[in-house]
């Protein structure tokens, strides 16, 4: 059975957008979906929230910064070679390997990330029903109220996307 | 030349976007390229020739697992010929894509924006081709796995003090950091080709690659920081990567090798002749498919500008080599030095002067750095110069070291340039696949960049 996702506004500009934003948030609206063809910062800073994946990519680097030394640590040790009485714990020969796993651990576990947070890969989303989405990934921006707002998606809702929207139609999963 | 603008203090600047190129024109020219599929004849072409050379690498590789590096003109004192030297070329070409798509973000540097995907790809292609060599040069490249730390029943380690064990995890963090970051730029633009695909299964396909993307704009949001990220760590890794190159060499105790110049001249050499590979492909490409208005004379002057600074670099790099020699009064140093000049290898060395150093003086003319063609075939020389500045550094350090009782010369037979003209094929064939399947230019960059700059002229 079909239901109702919510109710989506397209947009030509970024600028219309920002002003429909802005009356959402002043009429309390939470459970809202934004949608542009690229990133755009001012848009992104009328969203509440913000992203944690710079740290998750640290704490990974210094993880695999610290996983590559102990490795080198411990291969010295466990097949100790010695040179002419030189050290086992040969430091400054650690680096480059220690420096390229950290920047590997950092990188995948980024990416990895990415798609934790963007609870992606998903094929199917109910806006993508909507044949106008198309040119979300092109030329148009999109903002969704869903229906699970706490003030609902209704005529009220429909009234507020409308002004600068070129459209305002029922999205459905 | 620039005069500034009224009421602005920054000089103008010619456009990086033609001014008659909208965001509908951005969608539609890029993504015609896989989606529609101009000029087949180029295409077909590009993709045979580059075929026919990959069946050239097939055949030298599959009679190297016949017969072993003995085919090749390896021998001792020369344990490393071709296979380094075009180690060191093809990845030294790598460089390029990397230092355009992280480094020029970071300095936002705008004009990287539309070519940093068909870069960042040939990235990819050129370490593919850089990988397989010193593989290839194992010997038994069945065991290549006994480079890589794992709990064997020998009870062995790599040597983690040695610069060829450095370079196992520099090329294989380089080349897989490399194709994610290249994923993640792709992502949005496969969503794109998603969209436009004329096709159900075209439409499939893509939709798979994008994985659902749908530019949600709290998706973005993790999108930016994540690449902003990746730009930030490919930065100092793509320095590490060709400094342990140079390692490789400046670790050992070679006459010719054993130079602190090492690490940063290979990088200033690696992102010359990137730059030139990159001026190689772009010139022809963007005249083929119709790109003029997005990769523009400024950019090939911009990208002129680059090499000819890297090959100051790069002449940096071969007076301190010759004035230490000079410097340290070792006699093996000297006679390296010497030996370089009038020795039997000297007509490369003089010709690789020629292409690295004399050559891109040309591109002191502003004229000559907006003709394509001269910088066509600059890039062309410049390529070949750096072949030959690899070539020089490995051979004729090996061929005279410290014992005349040891001498010896080098060739390649015609098993190693088989090798060497059939990655060209690997090269050409992944690169003329990814035209056709792939976005060459990065359509939301190129749309950000062009609402921005119409931002700017409000």
């Amino acid at each position: 059975m079909k239901r109702l996702h919510g109710t989506m506004g397209m947009y030509a500009s970024p600028a219309a957008v920002k002003a429909v934003l802005l009356k959402l948030q002043d009429s309390g609206y939470t459970h809202y979906e934004v949608y542009s063809p690229f990133p755009d910062e001012e848009i992104d800073e009328l969203l509440p929230g913000k992203t944690r994946i710079n740290w998750v990519v640290l704490i990974a680097g210094l993880c695999g910064g610290a996983g590559a030394y102990f490795l080198q640590w411990y291969a010295a040790r466990d097949y100790a070679i010695n040179v002419g009485g030189r050290p086992i714990h040969s430091w400054p020969a650690f680096i480059p390997v220690t420096f390229e796993l950290t920047v590997l651990t950092a990188a995948i576990v980024g990416v990895c990330a990415l798609f934790w947070f963007t609870r992606l890969p998903r094929l199917d989303y109910p806006t993508f029903h909507d044949p106008r989405f198309l040119r979300a990934s092109q030329d148009r921006f999109f903002v969704c109220v869903r229906a699970d707002d706490p003030r609902g998606s209704t005529e009220q809702t429909r009234q507020l996307l409308q002004p600068d929207a070129e459209s305002v139609e029922e999205v459905y999963t | 030349m620039s005069t500034p603008a009224a009421g602005s203090l920054e000089p103008r600047r010619e456009p990086i976007i033609a001014p008659d190129e909208t965001i509908a024109t951005i969608n539609e020219k890029i993504s015609r390229i896989p989606l529609q599929r101009p000029n087949p004849r180029f295409w077909w072409i590009g993709f045979g020739v580059g075929f026919l050379l990959l069946m050239v690498l097939m055949m030298a590789v599959g009679w190297l697992f016949i017969r072993g590096v003995g085919i090749w003109g390896v021998n001792i004192p020369v344990a490393w010929g071709f296979a380094i030297v075009n180690f060191v070329w093809w990845i030294g070409i790598g460089h390029a894509g990397t230092f355009i798509s992280a480094i020029l973000l970071l300095l936002h540097q705008t004009w990287r924006t539309s070519i940093n995907r068909f870069t960042e790809a040939m990235t990819l292609f050129a370490v593919a081709c850089a990988g397989l060599f010193p593989l290839l040069h194992l010997g038994r490249p069945q065991y290549f796995y006994w480079l890589l730390p794992y709990p064997d029943t020998m009870g062995l380690w790599p040597q983690f003090r040695s610069p060829l064990v450095w370079d196992v995890f520099a090329v294989s963090t380089y080349a897989t950091v490399s194709l994610l970051f290249w994923y993640v730029g792709l992502l949005p633009d496969l969503a794109t080709l998603r969209d436009r695909a004329p096709t159900l299964a075209k439409r499939r396909l893509y939709g798979v690659l994008a994985m659902g993307w749908r530019g949600d704009a709290r998706h973005w949001r993790h999108y930016e920081k994540l690449y902003l990220l990746l730009a930030g760590l490919a930065t100092p890794l793509v320095l590490s990567v060709h400094s342990i190159v140079g390692m490789d060499f400046a670790v050992a105790q070679l006459p010719g090798w054993h130079s602190a110049i090492f690490p940063p001249y290979f990088v200033a050499g690696a992102i010359y002749s990137g730059f030139a590979m990159v001026l190689t492909l772009v010139i022809p490409l963007r005249a083929v498919y119709g790109l003029k208005g997005f990769i523009t004379d400024r950019h090939l002057e911009l990208m002129a500008k680059v090499l000819m600074a890297t090959g100051w670099m790069v002449a940096y790099g071969y007076f301190s080599e010759f004035f230490t020699a000079w410097y340290s009064n070792d006699i093996y140093e000297r006679y390296v030095a010497t030996n370089r000049m009038v020795g039997p290898y000297a007509p490369a060395f003089w010709a690789l002067i020629v292409c690295n150093i004399l050559s891109p003086q040309i591109l002191w003319s502003r004229r000559m750095r907006r003709n394509s063609l001269v910088l066509f075939a600059v890039a062309i020389v410049v390529n070949t110069g750096m072949w030959l500045e690899r070539y020089v550094i490995v051979i004729t350090s090996l061929h005279r070291d410290f014992l005349p009782s040891s001498w010896g010369m080098y060739h390649g037979t015609i098993w190693d340039w088989a090798t060497y003209l059939g990655t060209f094929g690997l090269f050409l064939s992944l690169l003329f696949l990814f035209l056709r399947f792939l976005p060459a230019i990065a359509m939301s960059e190129m749309r950000n960049l062009r609402l921005q700059t119409e931002g700017g002229a409000k």
